[in-house]
């Protein structure tokens, strides 16, 4: 018996409904949620376990290339979950995984990846316990699919939800946007362009835990802008909470590199993924502490305020230019393509 | 760290100052129509807040130099036919055209469907697909104003030099000029003046915007797309109109000299010849507003080199944008804005690229507090 209405209507599935944007969403919401009986979406799902709350998540990733500056496949693997437990306000605990092999990989790619996994998760302090492998004919796979799927502790202190995010509290930024998308793009070889940028990608784990310890009682919702930006990741949080949010754009840090490939490829940061930040949201009182937390720890130095959260009957996303002029950060479509002129 | 080019001209300070100016020389019964002829400064304005920022008192009326949108229905389904009828066919075209609808879907539908499509950035970058793979043919959807047409030619004369004979050109370039003149010659047209395009300028210099000037009595002042280029080139259109001039002036003085950039322009008559017509979407046929191979280059023309059949698609009849196009309807008074056609449902281009005057406005109209 469904609780809710299968709402989706489109004859194929395209890739625009994977790129993170509003196509995904209506994808997951108007199909997967009515059937799956999901009841909230975010980072990682609560399970209760007697008298233990427990994050749950699973990931795919499907990147390509498999390995580039700053990361690979394998690593994002890792710290992707990871990241998502912690955006539950939970100690990353274990994880398991699978791997879709292509027929004809070479081993050697498969064990600098498996490598690179165990150092990831050496590094996040998260067990790999263990998994599955499945080897698929040649092209029927693009070389190397991984899934992760863990588990984390629900810090007790913590109370995450849309629900609870009000007029006045602030958006808190963990640092510099744009990096591990912009370094996919280039990565792929499409463009003739190179840049000194690498990937982001990290646990923020360390980051959440010492942010919890300063600021539980006004921490409120957590996000890791990934596919689809913090664009998505915003629009999706004034949605669910049924505010506004307006921005200061000169607050939000973007790499020169990356700002440049954007301004030449006509792209906005705001849309490109990240694998290594977040977003929190914290009420007046404590966002101070909760920043302070952060830049405390090392990666956190560029931590800002970025934002506030006000009332109005559109559920908007707003940045504000350093000369007053507003433009409304809207959710694209699909994946972010390069401009012509 | 200050980024060349791009902080000097959203300098806070500057842009004050020259809002100031703008608003003690407009007067309360001032009404100026100003047409920004380039989508780059349909999403300049709309991006850096600017319609917000001016008085009401001047009025964009947004212009059809936006390359992927007049483009007629057809043309994608034409190029997508050929590479999906044909397995050795590569289909190749920049970012912008990627989500353009076509009959049967978008080149990206196309690609999902398993299509050889690829999103290009340069047209070298299509050549270089052509050499290294001498087995397919390499289709280049090549698309733009006068702007880009430089570096397709570029790209022609370069397979000729290596003798690339697996590398072809489906030639969509089109003429700034012919557009704007055919605009000026509709009835009830009233535009007061023109932010002239960037880059096409760069291309074409100012002499050609001459024509508009004298003949049509329209300053033209061909504008960068920094808020303070834009800002400072409005202001200069309004001292023309305010002292009852009209010439062309450049407002982008540090890419757009006044003869333009000559090799190019050489270049492109070297690789080009005109259309004797060619059909824009929403304004009908204009003459000698497009560019073709010349026979010399047929080889490595598409149409001559692949068997098209000429695809005619009827546009929706409660589609407006035509009208939109010619600057007599705003993005939100079309029928279809926002209900039938939005970004993830577009009926019409000027919905799906980003510099399209729809998809501007729905993504600043369905999100902004302001109207």
């Amino acid at each position: 018996m469904l609780k809710e209405k299968v709402a989706f209507r489109e004859p194929t599935i395209q890739l625009a409904h994977g790129a993170g944007g509003k196509a995904s969403r209506r994808l997951i919401e108007g199909l997967l949620v009515p059937y799956l009986n999901v009841k909230e979406l975010n980072d990682a799902a609560y399970v209760q376990a007697d008298q233990t709350k427990i994050a749950f998540t699973a990931d795919s990733f499907v990147v390509n290339p498999l390995r580039f500056p700053g990361g690979s496949i394998g690593e994002l693997a890792i710290n992707g979950t990871v990241n998502d437990i912690a955006m539950g306000g939970a100690k990353p605990l274990a994880i398991v995984t699978t791997l879709i092999i292509e027929a004809g990989l070479e081993t050697e790619i498969l064990e600098s990846e498996i490598k690179a996994m165990h150092e990831a998760a050496e590094k996040a302090n998260v067990a790999i316990v263990g998994g599955d492998t499945k080897v698929v004919e040649h092209q029927k796979a693009d070389k190397l699919f991984i899934t992760t799927a863990g588990i984390g502790l629900v810090d007790p202190r913590v109370n995450l939800s849309a629900s609870r995010v009000k007029k006045g509290d602030k958006i808190i930024l963990s640092g510099p946007i744009g990096d591990h998308g912009i370094t996919i793009l280039f990565a792929r070889g499409d463009l003739d362009l190179e840049a000194d940028i690498k990937s982001d990608t990290r646990s923020v784990w360390p980051f959440v835990s010492k942010l919890i310890n300063a600021a539980a009682p006004g921490l409120k919702w957590m996000r890791d802008p990934t596919r689809g930006g913090m664009a998505t990741a915003l629009n999706e949080l004034a949605r669910d909470a049924q505010v506004a949010i307006m921005l200061e754009e000169e607050a939000i840090k973007v790499h020169p590199e990356v700002r440049g490939a954007c301004e030449i490829l006509g792209l906005d940061p705001m849309h490109i993924a990240n694998e290594g930040q977040f977003i929190a949201v914290v009420s007046e009182e404590y966002a101070q502490d909760a920043l302070k937390a952060i830049q405390q720890v090392p990666g956190g130095e560029q931590a800002a305020i970025i934002g506030e959260v006000f009332e109005s009957d559109r559920h908007i996303v707003l940045s504000r230019s350093s000369y007053g002029g507003t433009r409304a950060i809207d959710m694209l479509v699909g994946d972010p393509l390069p401009r012509i002129c | 760290m200050k980024m060349r080019y791009i902080d000097e001209f959203r300098n806070p300070d500057l842009i004050k100052k020259t809002l100031e100016e703008i608003e003690r020389i407009v007067e309360p019964d001032d009404h100026f129509r100003i047409m920004e002829a380039c989508g780059g400064h349909t999403y300049s304005i709309f991006h850096f807040g600017l319609q917000e920022l001016l008085p009401k008192n001047i009025e964009f009326i947004h212009g059809p130099g936006c390359p992927v949108c007049v483009l007629p229905p057809g043309r994608v389904d034409e190029g997508l036919e050929i590479a999906s009828k044909n397995s050795e066919v590569i289909f190749t075209a920049f970012g912008d055209v990627m989500r353009v609808p076509g009959k049967k879907g978008s080149p990206l539908n196309h690609k999902a469907m398993g299509t050889d499509v690829r999103m290009i950035y340069s047209p070298l970058d299509a050549l270089n697909i052509a050499i290294k793979n001498p087995d397919k043919k390499v289709i280049l959807f090549a698309i733009g104003f006068e702007t880009t047409a430089p570096s397709t030619a570029i790209t022609v004369l370069k397979a000729k030099e290596l003798d690339i004979d697996n590398f072809f050109v489906y030639s969509n370039h089109v003429k700034i000029i012919p557009v704007l003149k055919s605009i000026l010659d509709q009835p009830n047209m009233r535009i007061d003046g023109f932010i002239g395009p960037g880059h096409a300028s760069v291309i074409i210099g100012a002499h050609p915007y001459e024509i508009i000037a004298k003949e049509y009595k329209k300053p033209v002042v061909i504008s960068g797309f920094e808020p303070l280029d834009i800002l400072q080139s409005i202001l200069m259109l309004i001292k023309q109109l305010k002292s009852g001039e009209s010439k062309v002036e450049i407002q982008y003085k540090r890419v757009v000299m006044e003869e333009g950039n000559v090799s190019a322009l050489e270049i492109i008559d070297q690789v080009f010849e005109d259309r004797p017509a060619f059909e824009w979407r929403g304004l009908g046929a204009i003459q000698n507003s497009a560019l073709k191979l010349k026979p010399e280059f047929a080889k490595w023309d598409a149409e001559v080199h692949f068997n098209v059949e000429k695809i005619h698609i009827e546009e929706n009849k409660d589609a407006q944008c035509g009208e939109i196009l010619k600057g007599m309807l705003k993005p939100n008074q079309c029928k279809l804005f926002g209900k039938v056609c939005t970004p993830d449902n577009p009926v019409g281009a000027l919905m799906v690229s980003s510099e399209g005057a729809c998809a501007t406005y729905y993504n600043h109209l369905y999100s902004t507090m302001s109207s």
